[in-house]
């Protein structure tokens, strides 16, 4: 057991699955010599060699593209976009591409991908550099999309991706990179694809959420039961696609109210989703609206600092809407 | 030519390495190719067929490009409208026809995709889709694969003109060119893209200009010839086994039919239809097949009506088949249980109807090692089924 970061926890997680199996490669911006911009493959180049590590053109479709090329053929590459903001021109490649590999040939190809991107809000990344894309993603069958918020979960996940059989997105919400810590295991295991995760258990409401968004829902719950003396439950989603339904039902049935809370602009977000299917699964055990908070509907989050913490839901603001449900 | 000798013109096969058997195999091949497109145009306009991709003016540049290739051991990447290619690669017209009908059977896709998105792991075909070029890129990942793994195969890659605008393409080339990749790139040029022509397309005359934009070769074939096409791309496969890097060949060529089962009086003469034909690729090869003394018109015609009853049996036992049950729409979109462990041309799933080899270790067996020199001489299609 160690304590890591998030993105010491990435970096350790690929070294590892790198040694163990060398049909495991990385490609992508900037991975090699540089080490990735956020250092996630620091060291790798000089480790594993430019046939495993492959800087390649500034040119995402292709990094995509390739990548399926190479596990339609015995590899198990994870390709790396330096950020999810950037993955727009890869969207044919995943969608008509990746995702449909297995279903249109009926199982005779399959597509053994993983797609790292680190997205999401709050590092003055502006419109291009703070993006969710969960929703584009989590909308297309034949994708599984992942959302790792804790050390723990984020090696867990990865090595579930890396020997998943199918292409998954592993999103990394880059403001923990370095903010969350954690415990993590030094021996190998798989946290499964399509499974959340009660990570605060509670009695009066149910917050579901995930990525940074996550912490300040345990931040808020804390404060809640101190201040307040209400118990929130706090259910991590970890995976948007497929979506563990039973897991976020059976809180919600047992809090009878639900605060659904999620970075992403908030009109067709995950979050969206998630309020729907408690809604039409559980109306008649709610005691409340099921309440749902996400990014206001602009293009993304602006660059100057009052107008990014306007955009970015804090513990504050979260606490303050946990606060409100509970005494509906 | 009427001047020539027979012995003048046979050597120009000679030199090739080819036997009198290829050549008879690769017609064979053709007008098999030929006689599945008129059968399924008559089906689409009979009602039968809602969706079909005519494949008539390209047999020259398909098959002579396709022959080189070891079957079961090389990587076909095509793109739509290549039956050619994927019946020298194996497929068979019943094949073809199990797509035509979206039967259950259909190697490609178990009737998922419309016809001719070709896809056949055991016969190293690799699935296809619709937006166009985005096979490129998979193609040139492919042939990095093969390299990393210290294999001797190689990739070829087939698309029409139009794919080149396309920023798939340019990408995948550019990803070939840096790491010498075992690719060869085939551009089938028709001279349109549905109804857009070549001048709207780019504004150079021809797309092989663009090889050594991305640091190699770019070559112009006369499509309609088969042997030209042949020996181009011998030569290219070749380079790219033994690791010097991938080869751009552009085959122009003409499409007889309309781009899909449409119309295409609106965008292009009758006139202008009529002229291609007469450079019709099977007929300027029959030609030569009589002036080497292999075959008459008799026999050729012969040939023709011996292969159209075959294809006409085919059609009748592939609309005969089993129809997908409509539940098995939902499977297939996530692992049922399968290992993450996957390569081209090694599997023991679905081979079609065609008895193709379905060994789990094709590409480390040295079976099928014939040279380029040598290529398979038993053709896909000699015995439809």
């Amino acid at each position: 057991m160690t304590e890591k970061n998030v993105v010491q926890t990435i970096h350790d997680t690929l070294w590892d699955a790198m040694k163990d199996d060398d049909r495991v490669l990385i490609l992508g911006e900037d991975v090699g010599a540089r080490g990735g911009v956020f250092r996630a493959t620091a060291g790798f180049l000089d480790e594993f060699g430019e046939r495993r590590v492959i800087d390649t053109p500034l040119a995402e479709s292709s990094i995509v593209g390739v990548a399926i090329g190479m596990a339609m053929h015995g590899l198990l590459p994870v390709a790396e976009i330096q950020f999810a903001d950037f993955i727009h021109p890869a969207f044919d490649q995943l969608v008509s591409e990746a995702a449909r590999i297995r279903y249109r040939t009926a199982g005779d190809w399959h597509c053994p991908l993983v797609v790292r991107a680190p997205y999401g809000g709050g590092v003055h990344g502006a419109l291009y550099h703070s993006q969710s894309i969960e929703a584009f993603y989590g909308h297309v069958p034949g994708l599984k999309v992942v959302v790792p918020s804790t050390p723990y979960d984020v090696k867990g996940l990865l090595l579930a991706a890396i020997n998943d059989p199918d292409p998954v997105m592993f999103l990394e919400h880059k403001k923990t990179y370095r903010l969350i810590k954690g415990e993590v295991p030094d021996e190998p295991y798989q946290v499964p694809i399509g499974k959340a995760e009660v990570k605060r258990e509670g009695e009066d409401l149910s917050v579901i959420s995930y990525g940074l968004m996550l912490h300040h829902s345990l931040e808020a719950a804390g404060r809640l039961q101190e201040e307040e003396g209400f118990s929130a439950e706090v259910v991590d989603v970890r995976t948007i696609a497929p979506l563990d339904k039973e897991t976020i039902l059976d809180s919600v049935r047992k809090t009878s109210k639900a605060l659904v809370l999620y970075e992403d602009n908030r009109t067709y977000g995950a979050g969206a989703e998630i309020s729907a299917t408690i809604a039409e699964e559980l109306m008649l055990d709610m005691d409340a609206p099921v309440m749902r908070v996400g990014g206001p509907d602009i293009p993304a989050m602006p660059f100057a600092t009052p107008m990014e913490h306007f955009y970015m839901p804090d513990a504050e603001h979260v606490y303050q809407h946990m606060k409100e449900l509970a005494k509906f | 030519m009427a001047t020539r000798t027979k012995e003048q013109a046979a050597s120009r096969y000679q030199k090739l390495g080819l036997s009198e058997q290829d050549l008879l195999s690769m017609h064979r091949t053709m007008v098999t190719a030929r006689l599945c497109d008129e059968a399924q145009f008559r089906l689409n306009r009979q009602g039968k067929a809602p969706f079909v991709v005519p494949v008539s003016g390209h047999e020259g540049c398909q098959i002579g490009s396709a022959w080189p290739y070891r079957k079961s051991h090389d990587v076909f990447v095509p793109y739509y409208r290549d039956m050619g290619v994927c019946l020298v690669a194996g497929m068979t017209p019943r094949d073809v026809f199990l797509g035509v009908f979206g039967k259950r059977d259909d190697p490609s896709s178990s009737g998922r995709q419309m016809p001719a998105h070709w896809g056949s792991r055991c016969l190293g075909i690799v699935t296809g889709s619709s937006p166009i070029a985005t096979q490129i890129p998979h193609a040139a990942g492919i042939a990095y694969a093969i390299t990393y793994r210290g294999e001797d195969a190689v990739v070829g890659c087939w698309f029409g003109d139009g794919a080149t605008s396309e920023g798939d393409w340019h990408e995948g080339l550019n990803f070939s060119g840096i790491h010498r990749l075992p690719v060869v790139w085939y551009c089938e040029n028709n001279m349109y893209a549905i109804s857009v022509p070549l001048s709207k397309q780019m504004a150079v005359k021809d797309v092989a200009e663009r090889g050594p934009a991305y640091g190699f070769e770019g070559i112009v074939v006369d499509g309609n010839d088969v042997l030209g096409c042949y020996e181009a791309s011998r030569a290219a496969v070749e380079r790219a086994r033994e690791g010097r890097g991938p080869t751009l060949i552009e085959m122009k060529t003409y499409r007889f039919h309309p781009h899909t089962s449409d119309d295409d009086r609106t965008y292009r003469s009758r006139e202008e239809v009529e002229e291609a034909k007469r450079k019709d690729p099977i007929v300027l090869f029959g030609n030569y097949l009589k002036e080497l003394g292999l075959a008459d018109d008799g026999e050729l015609e012969r040939l023709r009506s011996e292969l159209k009853e075959q294809v006409d049996a085919e059609v009748e036992a592939a609309w005969n088949a089993s129809d997908p049950s409509p539940e098995e729409a939902l499977n297939h979109v996530f692992s049922q249980g399968e290992s993450n462990e996957q390569r081209v041309g090694r599997t023991t799933g679905r081979a079609g109807s065609g008895e193709a080899p379905g060994d789990a270790s094709i590409l480390e067996t040295t079976g099928s090692e014939a040279s380029p020199a040598e290529p398979p001489s038993e053709s896909p299609s000699e015995s439809p089924r």
